[in-house]
């Protein structure tokens, strides 16, 4: 064996055992370095004759290409080693559990929810939403919408009442929300056009019913509207809060002191297992009540009856969320348990529009 | 108001079936509630005979009996009832029947070791009136085998009508089939009624003992006398009316009464003149008097209530009830006769006052027809007379029957402005008359419509189109769209609608779970929160712990909170947007924003996680939901407040208020004062707050959309870290507020990054590390001009708070 041999066999068996950066660099320095072996070597040519140099230095350099090569592998090889090591190093367990999002974890009531399912669907057909306080006067709440003296609403056992004030008078909850009907006709000239929902109040507690409630009223005042708009009006909204295609409506005449004629609407409907389905079947379920405004109620609010005219309806609103996600117990709506606003509620960003469908 | 098919077909001659007649009813406005068929119930009960009745081998209280059912061969039945025994008559139930009071399908059985075959009925089995001590008893000539409901006409379907308070008039049977015939179902077929000539003058008189004021309370009070009377049992069709509503048969004299209350909604009373003790004073009652009613309970009135006296005291309730001291029974020989009109709203209060629901006063309350007032008092001697006998005496009337007519000037056109249908005045005319109303013509297309008298609810014009709709049929309204607004539709939400719309989502995606709690809470809840004020306290709670209107949203949250807890979910969060009242005036009523977080309920997790460990919320939590909250709803925040210590019900150390201004409160976050949860009993820590969104500065109204010009700079911006050393009571807030204040050019925000006190902070010191981030404007700073600001940051903080640079 030649001295060159020599050289390139323990040149590369040293490169081939580098276990890291640090020794293979310390091989190149001894290799390739200023004062390399090979480095050393190439500096003879210079001292050679020309036949030598020929000949030795095209075996020097063979060797240093053959020395460089290994030790470009060699460094890859140590590098993707690193990395391995380094990713495998790195490794988490991923079934660890995320954090929680809180979008996940907040919840609307169902009632929310409702409430703007209504406001995008009248708003639709120009209806503004009008609003009135919880604690009203009892000519607002009675005597304004024709509710005779002697009533048995205006008693104790039916209405929530507060001890009479100053002036001898004595407020009462509302127990409806028709007072923002009056309200609104008070303050607004026709055409008129609004629904009223909030919070109502009754003495009154039992399996389907609770003291406290919600109410949405619709309201339209003008000079030509009639019954026929009446039903459209609620064709076309108990459609469109149900999201089915059609319903089939049923009137019967009825009695309110505020609306003359007054009417009971039914819904045609399917009941299965505990869902309802709306526009099919064969049973009517009682849904709201509704009528013309009552020619004294105009009167009372400073519209001459015989030249204005509409309609107004009212329906609970949360009977409307119970049948439409089915809820089956009113009073847990009230009740804020955690297990039941989670499985009802709605999620921040179930936004409803009648652009993407209002339950999504 | 219940009435049975073949009572409706003593006043209408129609081929309809029951379902025709119960759907036109309710079409028409008589809402037919139920339909109760008792043979279609209890089809398989026959009449059956017990042939013997041995004692049972394995219980003493056990009867086996041999059953003659009328079908094959005697059927083995073990019994329970002490009164099975040989040659009874009873009533039987197969195998296979379903037995309506149990609501099961009877099987076959073996009880205690023997078969049985079936089984005999008591009365309350079969949902009937009667002794449910034993089994029927039957009659000995009840045909073994009948059908049970078939041989005891039972087949008699009632229906019960939901009546709506302004259709007095439908409170009778005969009114009901009034408008039966007019919607064209028949042909009304009551009979007229002619007068009884009385053959005597009434020998007692009638006083109406009121104030000229008080006239209304009883217009007309018309009596007579029939003398020599044979009371006793009515007889068995009127009984069988009677009992097939649901009233117990008295004897004759009463069941005519009542017959005529529900046959043409007419209450009578009948008095027995032989305790009667000289003349009728019909009067307001005196404060201390007392009446032992016919239900028999005594009843102590007062001035509100209007009786009937006689010389010996108080004998009846005007229009309610009789008294029992006066009323008929079978030693009456003879009778006084009363029909008489009162005012409904009296009535009405009357009953309720004193708790007395009574076929009368359901009838009175509402409004009788005061025209038939002396017709009934007619038709109800003729009753007595043919039922009982006797002679009847003339009619004293004391008052007088209120004579205003309602006319209606009536367009015919206004049914189609309300209704949109076109109604020819023809028909509407012929469905007016049907009904009773006079319609006489007048100037084109109008008439004077009179509406009759048994009619109290028709004042207008929109009654008497209700009336012609009814008829003429609500399924005919043609859905008709209403006109749409031209273009794309407006907005409609007004901003505090919005706010509180948006408030709702922007909590729930803070992790937020929404509540709606009971806008009343206790009076001891009010008072914990600010509230308690007397006029805010319902005169009328329906329940000791919802008596006061909620001064806030805390308590109703806290307690559900605490309900959440006790249930086993003690990590919680809760939030409610809705009103809080702090008077009973229309300003007092507030929409406010409100959440209360427990447990591990944090704005970061929400419970133990293996990240980081677990942390209880606090007030730091409800900081950061309050100001979300604001955040997210557009609030400007860069001149909030954040003051130290919020209101009495939070903890004085760890809450704070949020403010505008000192007059500027918009809301408070922190913890709950513990003494406050301790008498809740509700256990803490528990970080709430709660934002008055109508406090709330209004957004400005700006002209355009556009939003203002985005600066860039292309210099870097830097940071520099400072570690000062304050008082531990200094807010960090002050030292923020003056290191910004060091240059506001510059320095772009400033952060705390670390609140540090112990081991190198002297004692009583705190050490807080701030972050300043400067952003150069027109050219890169300068190492000499960053030092210089570092230095004024220094000063200014040390000026400011006091603050020291750390060592």
């Amino acid at each position: 064996m030649t001295d060159l041999e020599k050289l390139e066999s323990e040149t590369l068996n040293q490169i081939a055992a580098a276990d890291s950066e640090a020794a293979l660099e310390a091989v190149r320095v001894g290799a390739l370095g200023k004062k390399g072996a090979i480095s050393a070597l190439l500096a003879t040519l210079g001292r050679m004759s020309p036949d030598e140099r020929k000949t030795q230095g095209a075996r020097i350099n063979a060797l240093k290409d053959v020395v460089t090569e290994r030790l470009a592998g060699r460094r890859a090889a140590l590098e993707q080693a690193a990395l391995e090591a380094r990713l495998k190093s790195e490794a988490l367990d991923v079934t660890l559990p995320a954090p929680p999002s809180a979008l996940e974890r907040g919840r609307l009531h169902p009632l929310s929810q409702v409430m703007d399912e209504l406001a995008a669907i009248f708003a639709d057909m120009g209806f503004s939403v009008a609003e009135g306080p919880d604690i009203e006067s009892d000519d607002y709440n009675f005597t304004k919408l024709n509710f005779p003296e002697g009533h048995p609403a205006r008693e104790m056992h039916d209405t929530f009442f507060f001890s009479p004030g100053a002036d001898g008078k004595r407020k009462l909850l509302r127990t409806h929300t028709s007072p923002v009907q009056v309200r609104t006709m008070l303050t607004q000239k026709p055409p008129i056009r609004v629904i009223c929902p909030g919070r109502t109040y009754r003495c009154d507690s039992d399996q389907t019913h609770t003291p406290m409630f919600h109410q949405v009223e619709g309201l339209v005042i003008d000079e030509t509207t009639h019954i026929g708009h009446l039903k459209w009006v609620l064709e076309e909204f108990l459609k469109a809060f149900f999201e089915v295609k059609s319903v089939n409506l049923r009137f019967r005449p009825s009695f309110f002191p505020f609306t003359e004629p007054s009417m009971e609407v039914d819904v045609q409907c399917k009941r299965q297992g505990g869902e309802i389905r709306f526009g099919e079947g064969e049973d009517f379920m009682e849904i709201l009540g509704c009528g013309m405004v009552h020619a004294n109620v105009l009167r009372n609010c400073g519209l001459d009856p015989d030249t204005y005219q509409g309609f107004a309806f009212g329906v609970g609103i949360d009977r409307l969320a119970m049948l439409k996600y089915g809820m089956p117990d009113l009073r847990d709506l009230f009740e804020g348990d955690l297990r039941w606003l989670r499985h009802y509620g709605f999620r921040a960003l179930d936004f409803p529009t009648l652009a993407g469908g209002l339950s999504g | 108001m219940k009435l049975t098919l073949s009572w409706l077909k003593t006043h209408l001659d129609t081929s309809a079936s029951l379902t025709e007649i119960v759907d036109t009813l309710t079409r028409i406005g008589l809402e037919v509630e139920d339909v109760h068929d008792p043979a279609a119930v209890l089809e398989d009960f026959v009449v059956a005979q017990v042939i013997e009745a041995a004692p049972h081998p394995n219980a003493d209280r056990l009867q086996v009996c041999s059953v003659d059912t009328g079908a094959g061969a005697p059927l083995q039945v073990v019994c329970g009832a002490p009164n099975a025994r040989k040659g009874l008559k009873t009533v039987f139930a197969a195998p296979g029947t379903y037995i309506p009071a149990k609501k099961f399908t009877l099987g076959k059985g073996v009880i205690r070791g023997v078969e049985s075959l079936g089984m005999l009925c008591s009365a309350s089995e079969l949902e009937l009136p009667g002794d449910s001590e034993g089994i029927m008893e039957l009659p000995d000539d009840a045909p073994v085998g009948a059908v049970y409901a078939q041989w005891a006409r039972l087949g008699d379907p009632v229906i019960d009508i939901n009546l709506t308070p302004n259709r007095p008039d439908a409170a009778g049977v005969a009114g009901a089939a009034r408008d039966l015939a007019a919607a064209g179902l028949g042909v009304l077929t009551t009979p007229a009624i002619s007068p009884v000539p009385g053959g005597f003058p009434c020998p007692v008189g009638v006083k109406l003992d009121f104030a000229p004021e008080d006239a209304h309370l009883a217009p007309l009070f018309a009596l007579r006398l029939v003398r020599g009377v044979k009371n006793g049992p009515s007889p068995a069709w009127m009984q069988e009316r009677l009992r097939s509503v649901g009233l117990r048969p008295i004897n004759a004299l009463v069941d005519i009464t009542n017959f005529l209350t529900l046959d043409r909604a007419r209450p009578l009373h009948v008095f027995d003149a032989g305790k009667v003790n000289g003349d009728l004073i019909v009067r307001r009652a005196r404060a201390g008097e007392e009446l032992l009613a016919l239900d028999g309970k005594t009843y102590s009135l007062d001035e509100d209530v209007v009786v009937i006296a006689d010389d010996s005291g108080v004998e009846s309730l005007a229009g309610v009830m009789g008294g029992e001291a006066s009323g008929c029974d079978d030693s009456t020989t003879d009778v006084l006769i009363e029909s008489a009109l009162w005012d409904p709203d009296n009535i009405a209060r009357t009953g309720r006052n004193l708790g007395i629901v009574s076929d009368a006063r359901y009838r009175f309350e509402r409004g009788v027809d005061p025209a038939f007032a002396l017709p009934g008092l007619e038709l109800a001697t003729k009753l007595i007379q043919e039922l009982c006998g006797g002679e009847a005496s003339t009619i004293t009337v004391a008052g007088s029957e209120p004579t205003a007519t309602r006319v209606v000037d009536f367009p015919f056109s206004e049914t189609k402005r309300l209704t949109g249908l076109d109604i020819a005045p023809d028909e509407a005319t012929a469905i007016l008359t049907r009904l009773g109303f006079s319609v006489a013509a007048s100037a084109k297309g109008r008439a004077k419509i009179t509406a009759p008298t048994w009619r109290p609810d028709i004042e207008g014009k929109a009654d008497i189109v209700e009336e012609i709709l009814r008829i003429h049929g609500v399924d005919n309204i043609v859905s008709t769209p209403l006109a749409r607004a031209e273009g794309v539709a407006s907005p409609v939400l007004t901003a505090s609608q919005k706010r509180a719309r948006a408030a709702r989502r922007a909590l729930a995606a803070q992790g937020l779970v929404e509540a709606v709690t009971w806008s009343f809470v206790s009076n001891k809840q009010a008072r914990g929160f600010g509230g308690g004020d007397p006029s805010l306290a319902l005169a009328n709670p329906i329940a000791a712990e919802l008596s006061d209107m909620r001064p806030s949203l805390l308590p109703g949250l806290i307690a559900a909170i605490g309900r959440n807890a006790a249930r086993g979910f003690g990590d919680c969060a809760l939030f409610e947007v809705g009103q809080i009242f702090a008077s009973d005036d229309e300003m007092g009523q507030r929409t406010a924003a409100a959440g209360v977080r427990r447990g591990l309920a944090t704005t970061q997790a929400a419970g133990r996680g293996w990240a980081a460990p677990a942390k209880k919320a606090g007030g730091f939590d409800a900081k950061a939901d309050a100001l979300a909250l604001l955040q997210a709803l557009g609030v400007a925040t860069s001149g909030l407040q954040i003051v130290a210590k919020g209101p009495d019900w939070l903890h004085p150390g760890r809450s704070g208020t949020l403010q505008f201004g000192p007059k500027a409160v918009v809301g408070c976050f922190g913890e709950l004062h513990p003494r406050l949860l301790n008498e809740l009993d509700v256990e803490g820590p528990l970080g709430a707050f709660e934002i008055y969104l109508d406090a709330l500065p209004a957004q400005k109204a700006k002209p355009t959309k556009t939003k203002p010009r985005l600066e860039l700079s292309d210099l870097q911006p830097l940071s520099r870290d400072f570690a000062f050393v304050v008082d531990r009571a200094a807010p960090a807030g002050d030292l923020l507020k003056a290191v910004l204040g060091a240059d506001k050019a510059l320095i772009v925000s400033a952060d705390i990054f670390d609140v540090y006190e112990g081991v190198g902070v002297p004692e009583g010191k705190k050490s807080i590390g701030v972050a300043v981030t400067l952003q150069p404007k027109d050219k890169t700073l300068t190492d000499a001009e960053i030092e210089a600001l570092a230095q004024k940051i220094v000063a200014e903080a040390e000026k400011k708070t006091g603050a020291m640079l750390r060592g």
